[in-house]
Parts: structure tokens; sequence; C-alpha cells
């Protein structure tokens, strides 16, 4: 028999991963990997810190408020929410189950790449649909910041993408 | 620690791109719903809406790190001739053509800047552009990828392209006005300076245009447009600044 230890911070995290990013309401911003840390002090008060997917994400505000109320639920009466640039996201950080939540959505995951995001990933995207790669770019834009949008030339379908950066 | 000599030339260089960005942003969200065609509506509106989010970053450090004041204070509370930002960036959406020259020029700089800026030595603006330059990459394919289709597509589009690039080769080159303390910024790796991004910034630019088979203009033989990063606007940035905080006015504690 093994008996699990729970971390100070185990609860605070489950609980955080009930928020959802408003804009892909299955994804949860654990899996989209824009929390990067959570720190309990002796007195219980709860600081967590987030760094925003696009610099002009509107749902920064509205995550924050989500975030803290959802940690306060779990009997925190103390906790600040900070957004700040010190880990800078970028799209390999959306976890594997975050990757496949993105697909079955029906967007196109950010492929994971080395360094720094080539132009030419987007090219051919594979089609969240029908796994296709030959497909094309229409634009680098798309209805919110994080998505471009593409055409599948075999199931003959517009998708989108959750753009990597 | 930088001294405050150093510390008001960082003010300086962050105050007019925060600018820049703010006002070209304004003027990229005055293509929504006119775009020639439905992806340019969203693409000019998206890329309106990263600068914003540049601006307030960068207006947030002036406010945390440099002692000024609140970024809605900044943005919607100074007068025309507080605002640092080049006079390119200010002239009216006018045609598409105009439009998407403006920001080949500009977003070319940009990335530039927050290249150079990434590996700063002043550290809040390094994060920042770290964060940003991944952003204006996706602003500046878009910009090339069009201006290469336009650029081999008709006998019309070509032409409207060349003469937009002439006409405001000027106004570009004024981008790269040296300000106050330029130098300290440099020596102590704090930023290339003007000089440096200009330099680079012709290279990649004659790069694009030669791809889009279209004529780069001799930076040599145009003079450039000087001015905004002293104060000095044109006709076209009140009206801008009094469209844009009239919300503001009416109710400087309007949430939506």
């Amino acid at each position: 028999m093994s008996t699990t230890v729970i971390s100070a911070t185990d609860h605070i995290w489950e609980a955080i991963a009930q928020v959802m990013d408003p804009e892909i309401p299955v994804l949860s911003v654990v899996d989209l990997g824009i929390i990067t840390d959570v720190q309990i002090d002796d007195q219980s008060a709860v600081k967590v810190f987030m760094t925003p997917t696009f610099s002009g994400c509107p749902a920064i505000k509205l995550m924050e408020k989500q975030v803290k109320e959802a940690v306060e639920g779990v009997g925190h009466a103390h906790v600040t929410v900070e957004t700040n640039f010190d880990v800078t996201w970028n799209s390999n950080m959306i976890s594997e189950k975050g990757r496949e939540i993105i697909k079955n959505f029906g967007l196109a995951p950010p492929p994971k790449y080395k360094g720094e995001p080539d132009m030419a990933l987007l090219a051919h995207t594979a089609c969240p649909y029908c796994n296709s790669e030959n497909t094309t770019l229409k634009t680098p834009f798309g209805p919110t910041l994080c998505r471009s949008m593409h055409y599948c030339y075999d199931c003959l379908q517009a998708f989108e993408q959750f753009k990597p950066i | 620690m930088f001294n405050k000599q150093t510390l008001d030339a960082v003010r300086s260089l962050l105050l007019f791109q925060a600018d820049d960005h703010l006002i070209i942003g304004h003027r990229n969200s005055e293509w929504t719903g006119l775009g020639p065609i439905l992806e340019e509506d969203i693409a000019f509106s998206s890329i309106a809406q990263d600068k914003i989010g540049h601006a307030l970053g960068l207006y947030t450090i002036l406010n945390e790190n440099l002692g000024e004041a609140e970024p809605d204070t900044l943005a919607f509370m100074r007068n025309e001739s507080d605002f640092t930002s080049c006079q390119l960036v200010e002239l009216p959406i006018g045609e598409y053509d105009f439009s998407l020259v403006r920001h080949l020029f500009f977003d070319t700089a940009a990335l530039i800047r927050f290249e150079d800026l990434a590996t700063s030595s002043f550290d809040p603006v390094a994060k920042l552009a770290r964060k940003v330059k991944g952003e204006i990459k996706y602003h500046v394919f878009h910009a090339n990828t069009f201006i290469k289709q336009l650029g081999h597509g008709s006998e019309e589009s070509k032409a409207r392209l060349q003469s937009a690039i002439n006409q405001n080769f000027g106004l570009a080159l004024g981008m790269f006005e040296s300000f106050e303390g330029e130098k300290l910024l440099i020596d102590q790796g704090i930023y290339k300076g003007e000089a440096a991004i200009r330099e680079a910034w012709l290279g990649e630019l004659q790069a694009v245009l030669l791809e889009a088979d279209l004529k780069m203009p001799d930076a040599g033989k145009v003079e450039p447009v000087y001015g905004g990063r002293k104060g000095f606007h044109t006709e076209y940035l009140q009206p801008l600044l009094d469209e844009m905080t009239e919300v503001f006015r009416v109710d400087p504690a309007a949430e939506w």
C-alpha cells in the first residue's frame, strides 16, 4: 500500500484546472500552460502567477478573476493573481492533453517546434478533421488573436489552427 | 543600476515606441468593417489588437518601473505635443495600398527593434520584447505575403504599391529620428540605437521589395520627415486623439 502525499499546492492546482480558456471553453488554463507558479505562505495566503498567451489578449482580466475565485472556492481567503512576462509563454507549453482537447474542439493544435517558430510551419498544417496535410494557409489571423485560418484540399473544409508562437 | 540620465533616455525610448504602437493600433482598427476582403478586415483588426497590447505593455513599464502615470492616463490624458510618435503612424488609413505599405514599413522596423530589445540589459523591457517579437513576426509575415502577392499582381496593383512606397519613404525614414540620451543606451547595452536599426531596416526592406519585384527608393536621396519624436505632428493627430479619447472624456470610469 502506498500513501499519496499531497504537497501543499496540489489542491490549488486542481482548483485552477477547473478554469477554462474563455476562447476555447474546454481547455483549462493549466493545460494551456499559462499558470507559471503557485505559492502559498504559512498564513495560507495564495499567490498565483500567470503569463499571457498574447500580450493583447482581451481575456486576461477575466481569467485572473476566475482563477482567484476558483482558489477562494477551496478555502483560501487571501488570493492574489499576478500576470507578468517573467516566463514567456509559447505554444510548446500547451500540454499533450491540451493538444488533444484543442484537436477535438475542431482546431488544429500548434505544431511543436525547436528554437523559434518558422512561418513555413503554417503552410502545411494537418487538417483537424481528416488529418490531411494537403492544406493551405488562408491568413495568419483569425477570429481570435491565437488562431490562423486554413483550407483543406482533401475534405474541402476551412479550418482554424491554434497557431505556433 | 542605471543612473538618472540613462533612465531618462529609457523613458524616451519606451514612450515613443508605446506612442507609435498606440497610434498605429488605432489607425489599423479603422479597417474593421472596411477591409477590401474579409481576411484583410480580420488581419488589420487583429494586428490592431496586438499593437494596443504592445502599447499597454510599454506604458506599464513606464508606470511600474519609471514612475510615469498609469497606462490609461498616458494613453488618454496627454496633449498632442506630448506624443512622441513618428508622423508615419498618424496619417489617415487612406487607400489599402497606403495602409499596406505603411504596415510593411512599420512592422519591419518594429520587429528589428524588439529583437534587439529582447537582449536588452534593461530587464523589464527584455522580458516584454521576448513576448512581443513572436507576435510581430506574424505581422511582418502578413505584410510580406501581401506585398509579394500584389507586387506580382496586376499592373495597377504594382503601380499603386510602388507609388505608395515612393511617396511615403521620407515618412518611413522619420521613424529613425534620434533622441536625447540615445548614446547612453547604446553604451550600456540597453538598445542599439536608431542609426543601427535604420541600417538593418533598409536591408530587410530591400530584400522584401526585391522579391516583390518592386523598386527600393534610394535612402540617400530622400529627406527623412522628422519632428514626431519631439512632439511636432501633422494636422491628423489631434482629430485621432479626439476620437480615441471620446469615451474616456465622457466617462473616465467606463467599463465594457
